[in-house]
């Protein structure tokens, strides 16, 4: 008994946990690493002509010689297990190689560009749960003609392609109405529309998985128990259907984060706006590799980070679940 | 009630009145009446049972009554009205004043009545902070420990502080019955408040009801299980397709019943009958005898054994990474055209045993031989061509059809496949279908479309499709309404005789189990408590465990004594 | 196979028969519009008004009126000839791309859960690590690699989005694999195999179509996504995304360029999610 009282308590701890989730997040990551690395060796063509081409802007065929040198800058002579090794190894001191076309860290040009990007698309996640709970809260179980109409126009939103809902805004508030400046750049305006854009479709994801779960919540027994307790319909939406209905909801966040990433690129191109968008819709038809496949590493890092929270955040909101 | 007998308690005004009370759903056009029309009226200290299976419009009249039967219901009564307040009409925030505080209203299975995510405590506490009752924090979490010592919960701050989950079934029932007595409402109405819990947790809950009414608290026991009923009801109420079929003071009703549907129901409780004699009035279909007759005659000893298990023993990680024993060392024979019933209570690894004998789990320590032969230690393989002789009747007899099939292609599945000439296959077909008392239409419906009855007996069609030696059942009869499960009792052992089976029959109901086993073993927490022939395990048990189980069995108090309900010892009517 | 197999059959038919005939409304509109696209794919020139490629720089950049239904380009093109010429490429490109990341994603998720063990683990870490990128940065390094092209979009777009529904079917077949039926089949002593290709393939790939239906017009958002930004078929093509780019930079002028393909995509793409989540609904109902 002592023995496998044990085993619980060390299982159960928070710090075992932890340890075990950064483990399998470090896996991701150097799954994801070499995902990246192959993407690189797999370019058809020969990669030093490529670079060649992409650092002088022209396209025509280098001299022997050239691509000699460029090979041995970059390695490309070298066995690919070395080459690995070494992409690797660089990578652990933050490295993740030169842009062909910049001649500059890829690190340095991500990490000046990710701000605003990841502005964009927290400002928009928070944004999509304000407006998915209070369109659940309302219209979840109702079956009168708003509650159709919400319901409608979420179908709507998590359909429609981001960048059209984002150029109908445009040409709405900033051409037609002009209460928000066309080209946004980085003020606290210009983030309005850009955030309401990639908003707008997540909110309609949310709320249709949130708004299935509500409904089945509603019908359950202890919806029933609550209210022959004397509750009232909102006190038992609010205090007891809520929360279990938010439950699939903040599983989704952290696939949520994929889509906004997504939706950000296309969105920043619309509004013109700074960010990791424009850098990576200019590096892969430069097919400047480097820059994309650090953008993939940066995302699964940030995939493995967004997960973390979100099962923190579930057992915060579901105390059944013990750290396991 | 107007029968002229002796009134236990002084005459009072009632405190319910129901005057024709009709409850349908829809709109006029595709209107469905659930309720016809039915008449009660209730007094302080006395209890109303309303008994009748699925379908019957019981629940639906018991969420009437507080206001509660849907959004898309529609409740008419000539009268319904509380301590003459008419209820009928009643805005929305005036139901909620009398819901909880007037009266309190008990679901059943308290695992999904309460709330999952919130805390014993919160839960119990929530109608007196909603009905405004306390004033102070500290005061809150006094009244909610008093009402958890009240229904018998023990140690009840800490149970406050836990889950439902952490419950066991009998707490969890117990903490919900406390939430709704919370306000101290005149009226507790419990719909089912047993079904979902063990024996012996099921008397325990009992006992509190009957303690709430000698409170002079009035109760309204809403039951498909007429033994459940029987110990604490005053008046009997017996429902049928929403309309009432009789009533009438129980110690009438339980002795003497007028109606033959009632009848069929007090006949269809195993305890309440002979052992081995049938349950229910149908007549089954049989086609001529065939084949194999087992010697029945013969003494249980010299028939040759079929299944023998040797120290059974099966662990199984925990979600938490805890090994538990779930069967810990169980040794038991089937012989040749015996039935052998297993009962014990839920986690006392009677299904883990049976999916041992099935091969379907492996076991850690220990084997099972299957007619003299190897069987669990054998590769899957190898067991494959004899998997035949071995059938299996689940609990869930939906879950265990593809959902795509029809009735038809399901049995012809299970024939063996030497039957391959497709006329024969299809003759076969009818003929089993036939066995167990179904219609031939019924071969090209989906399992879907059927009752639960019917699915039941297309289950037991497939079981016996390939021939079998061995049918293991698994709480085949605990999903059905008790004249469904006579049915089916009675068409297995009808079977028995007729294609010459042996049972390993798993149940936790010991009557059912009483009704069709030759011998018993009763099993707690993974091991053999007590095993015999079945009079002797019901007559004279050697385990404590096993007498206290017998004990706690509801069983019908025919000789009904109003307003003595709570002394009548139990006594089992063999 | 016995007469219980074509009773199973004839049903069906009976049931298809049955789901025509209670179709909703809105369904049905959902799918003349999707009758309206498949037209404009097979044969365009039956609904067109002008010849899509016909340049009349007279007429450029003109607001939808009478004579141009839906406006002109910068070099007078008219803007809804040119929308039903894309059809068809959008169209293709659509099929292709659910087609393919429907079927990596059945290969790995089914491989994955029937085969259990290290196996599983193997192919769902894969599958886990590609669900980590991003759908649009997985098809951008798809069109890094091998450069804009219709090919590319297809494949770009169909590994972008299979591991998503690799996880679904998945999670499908691993939840049939315990179902009662299943274990009733293995009591019988049916050979794995034949309890896979009778029982858990065809119930997981039931909800498929539903899926699918959904995923073409999803597919189209993507591929049309990638075009908007200019990684996509090169423009002369008269393809919905290409248009989408075209108009990217007059849309302060000539919002229509813009609205009017988008409008097509969404138009196409809300009436398959409308139609799928209807076999959706129809299929929990039954089952």
């Amino acid at each position: 008994m002592m023995g496998s009282d044990a085993v619980k308590i060390v299982a159960h701890h928070p710090i075992v946990w932890f340890t075990r989730r950064i483990f399998s997040g470090v896996v991701v990551v150097w799954a994801a690493a070499t995902f990246a690395f192959l993407i690189q060796c797999v370019l058809p063509g020969d990669r030093a002509q490529i670079i060649i081409n992409a650092t002088s802007g022209n396209v025509g065929l280098a001299s022997s010689a050239e691509l000699a040198a460029i090979n041995a800058k970059y390695g490309f002579d070298q066995p690919l297990a070395i080459q690995y090794g070494k992409y690797i190894l660089r990578i652990l001191h933050g490295d993740l190689g030169e842009s062909y076309q910049q001649h500059r860290p890829v690190a340095g040009i991500i990490a000046e560009q990710i701000g605003p990007t990841i502005i964009l698309a927290v400002t928009a996640l928070l944004l999509a749960w304000i407006i998915a709970i209070l369109t659940t809260l309302f219209i979840a179980g109702r079956d009168n003609m708003w509650a159709k109409l919400l319901n409608d126009t979420q179908v709507f939103f998590a359909t429609a392609p981001p960048y059209w809902l984002a150029t109908i805004l445009l040409v709405v508030f900033a051409v037609k109405l002009r209460i928000f400046p066309v080209i946004g750049g980085s003020s606290p305006a210009g983030l309005i529309l850009p955030t309401l854009a990639l908003a707008l479709e997540l909110s309609g994801f949310f709320g249709q998985v949130v708004q299935n779960e509500f409904t089945r919540v509603l019908e359950q027994p202890f919806v029933a128990s609550a209210r022959a307790r004397g509750m009232s319909d909102f006190g038992v939406r609010l205090r007891h259907v809520l929360r279990h209905a938010a439950l699939p909801g903040i599983t989704l966040s952290g696939w949520a984060l994929g889509k906004l990433l997504s939706g950000a690129i296309l969105i920043e191109v619309v509004f013109a706006r700074q960010g990791l968008g424009g850098v990576l819709v200019a590096a892969t038809s430069s097919r400047d590799v480097p820059i994309v496949s650090g953008a993939v590493l940066i995302s699964a890092g940030l995939f493995v980070l967004v997960s973390l929270i979100v099962d923190l955040t579930y057992r915060l909101v579901d105390p059944r679940i013990k750290l396991t | 009630m107007s029968q002229g007998r002796p009134q236990p308690v002084p005459q009072q005004p009632d405190l319910l009145t129901v005057d024709s009370l009709r409850v349908s759903f829809g709109r006029a056009i595709d209107e469905k009446p659930v309720v016809r029309s039915i008449s009660f009226s209730l007094r302080p200290g006395r209890c109303l049972a309303i008994v009748g299976e699925s379908g019957s419009g019981k629940s639906v009249t018991a969420r009437a009554l507080i206001g509660l039967a849907g959004r898309y219901a529609n409740v008419h009564a000539r009268q319904l009205s509380f301590d003459g307040t008419n209820l009928m009409g009643l805005s929305d925030r005036a139901w909620r004043g009398i819901r909880g505080n007037e009266i309190g209203f008990v679901l059943q299975d308290a695992l999904v009545s309460l709330d999952p995510l919130r805390r014993i405590g919160k839960e119990i506490g929530e109608g007196l902070l909603l009905h405004g009752a306390v004033s102070s924090r500290e005061e809150l979490a006094q009244r909610v420990i008093a009402l958890l010592k009240l229904v018998g919960v023990p140690d009840p701050e800490t149970k406050a502080k836990q889950l439902p989950h952490q419950l066991s079934g009998g707490q969890r029932q117990r903490a919900l019955i406390a939430s709704a007595l919370a306000l101290d409402p005149r009226i507790l109405i419990a719909d089912e408040p047993t079904t979902a819990l063990d024996v012996t947790a099921q008397a325990h809950v009992l006992s509190l009801l009957e303690e709430t009414k000698t409170r002079g608290k009035a109760l309204i026991l809403i039951s498909h299980d007429l033994a459940v009923v029987s110990r604490v009801a005053d008046e009997i109420l017996v429902m049928r397709e929403g309309e009432v079929v009789e009533r009438g003071n129980a110690g009438q009703i339980l002795k003497d019943p007028e109606h033959p549907y009632t009848k069929q129901l007090l006949d269809a409780v195993p305890s309440g009958r002979p052992r081995g004699s049938r349950l229910s009035p149908s007549t089954i279909v049989r086609s001529p005898a065939r084949q194999t007759q087992p010697e029945v005659q013969s003494p249980p000893k010299s028939r040759p054994i079929l299944l023998e298990a040797t120290s059974l023993v099966k662990r199984f990680k925990g979600p938490d990474g805890t090994l538990r024993t779930a069967v810990d060392g169980v040794s038991f024979e089937l012989r040749s055209g015996e039935t052998l019933g297993i009962v014990g209570e839920s986690g006392s690894g009677k299904s883990t045993m049976a999916r041992m004998v099935l091969a379907l789990e492996e076991p850690d320590e220990g084997a099972v031989q299957f007619a003299g032969r190897p069987w669990t230690a054998l590769a899957e393989r190898e067991r494959r061509a004899r998997r035949r002789s071995l059938s299996m009747i689940y609990q869930d007899p939906l879950g265990s059809f593809d959902p795509r099939w029809t009735v038809g292609r399901i049995i012809s599945d299970s024939l063996s496949s030497d039957v391959e000439i497709r006329r024969k296959r299809q003759e076969r077909v009818i003929e089993l279908i036939d066995l167990v008392g179904l219609s031939q239409a019924l071969l090209d419906r989906r399992p879907l479309e059927l009752s639960g009855g019917q699915r039941q007996r297309v289950a037991i069609a497939r079981a016996i499709a390939p021939n079998p030696a061995v049918i293991v059942c698994d709480e085949p009869v605990s999903a059905l309404d008790v004249s469904i499960q006579a049915q089916v009792l009675d068409l297995l052992g009808d079977l028995k005789e007729h294609v010459g089976v042996s049972y390993l029959f798993i149940s936790h109901d010991l009557s059912v189990v009483r009704q069709i086993s030759d011998r018993v073993i009763v099993m707690r927490r993974g091991r053999i408590v007590d095993s015999g022939a079945t009079e002797e395990i019901f007559r004279n048990p050697e385990s404590e465990y096993t007498k206290s189980l017998i004990a706690a069995m509801p069983r019908l108090v025919r000789d009904h004594q109003i307003g003595h309900s709570a002394t009548i010892l139990e006594e089992g009517i063999a | 196979m016995s007469m219980f197999a074509e009773a199973t059959e004839s049903r069906s038919l009976k049931e298809v028969l049955a789901i025509v005939r209670h179709v909703p409304f809105r369904v049905a509109a959902c799918l003349m519009i999707i009758g309206l696209f498949a037209l404009a794919a097979v044969a365009p020139k039956v609904l067109q008004t002008h010849d899509p490629l016909a340049i009349d720089l007279r007429s450029s950049l003109q607001s939808p009126s009478i004579a141009h239904w839906l406006g002109t380009d910068q070099l007078g093109r008219d803007l809804y000839s040119r929308v039903v010429e894309g059809a068809g490429q959008s169209l293709a490109i659509g099929l292709g791309a659910t087609a393919l990341s429907m079927s990596i994603a059945i290969v790995f998720g089914v491989a994955a859960a029937l085969s259990g063990g290290v196996c599983d683990s193997i192919l769902s870490r894969i599958v886990d690590v590609l669900f980590a990128i991003p759908t649009l940065l997985l098809a951008l390094v798809f069109v890094t690699v091998f450069g804009p092209s219709v090919l590319t979009e297809v494949i770009a777009v169909g590994i972008g989005t299979a591991p998503g529904y690799a996880r679904m079917i998945r999670g499908q077949v691993l939840a049939i694999k315990e179902t009662g039926y299943v274990e009733a089949a293995k009591v019988l002593g049916h050979p794995f195999p034949r309890i896979v290709w009778r029982h858990i393939l065809p119930n997981a790939m039931n909800p498929l179509t539903a899926m699918m239906t959904i995923g073409v017009g999803q597919a189209i958002i993507w591929a049309s996504g990638l075009a908007f930004l200019g990684l996509g078929v090169a423009p002369p093509a008269p393809e919905w995304g290409a248009l989408l780019n075209a108009g990217r930079n007059y849309v302060i002028y000539a919002w229509w360029l813009e609205i009017i393909p988008g409008l097509a995509v969404t138009a196409f793409a809300l009436s398959l999610t409308i139609i799928g989540r209807h076999l959706q609904d129809r299929l929990e109902g039954k089952t």
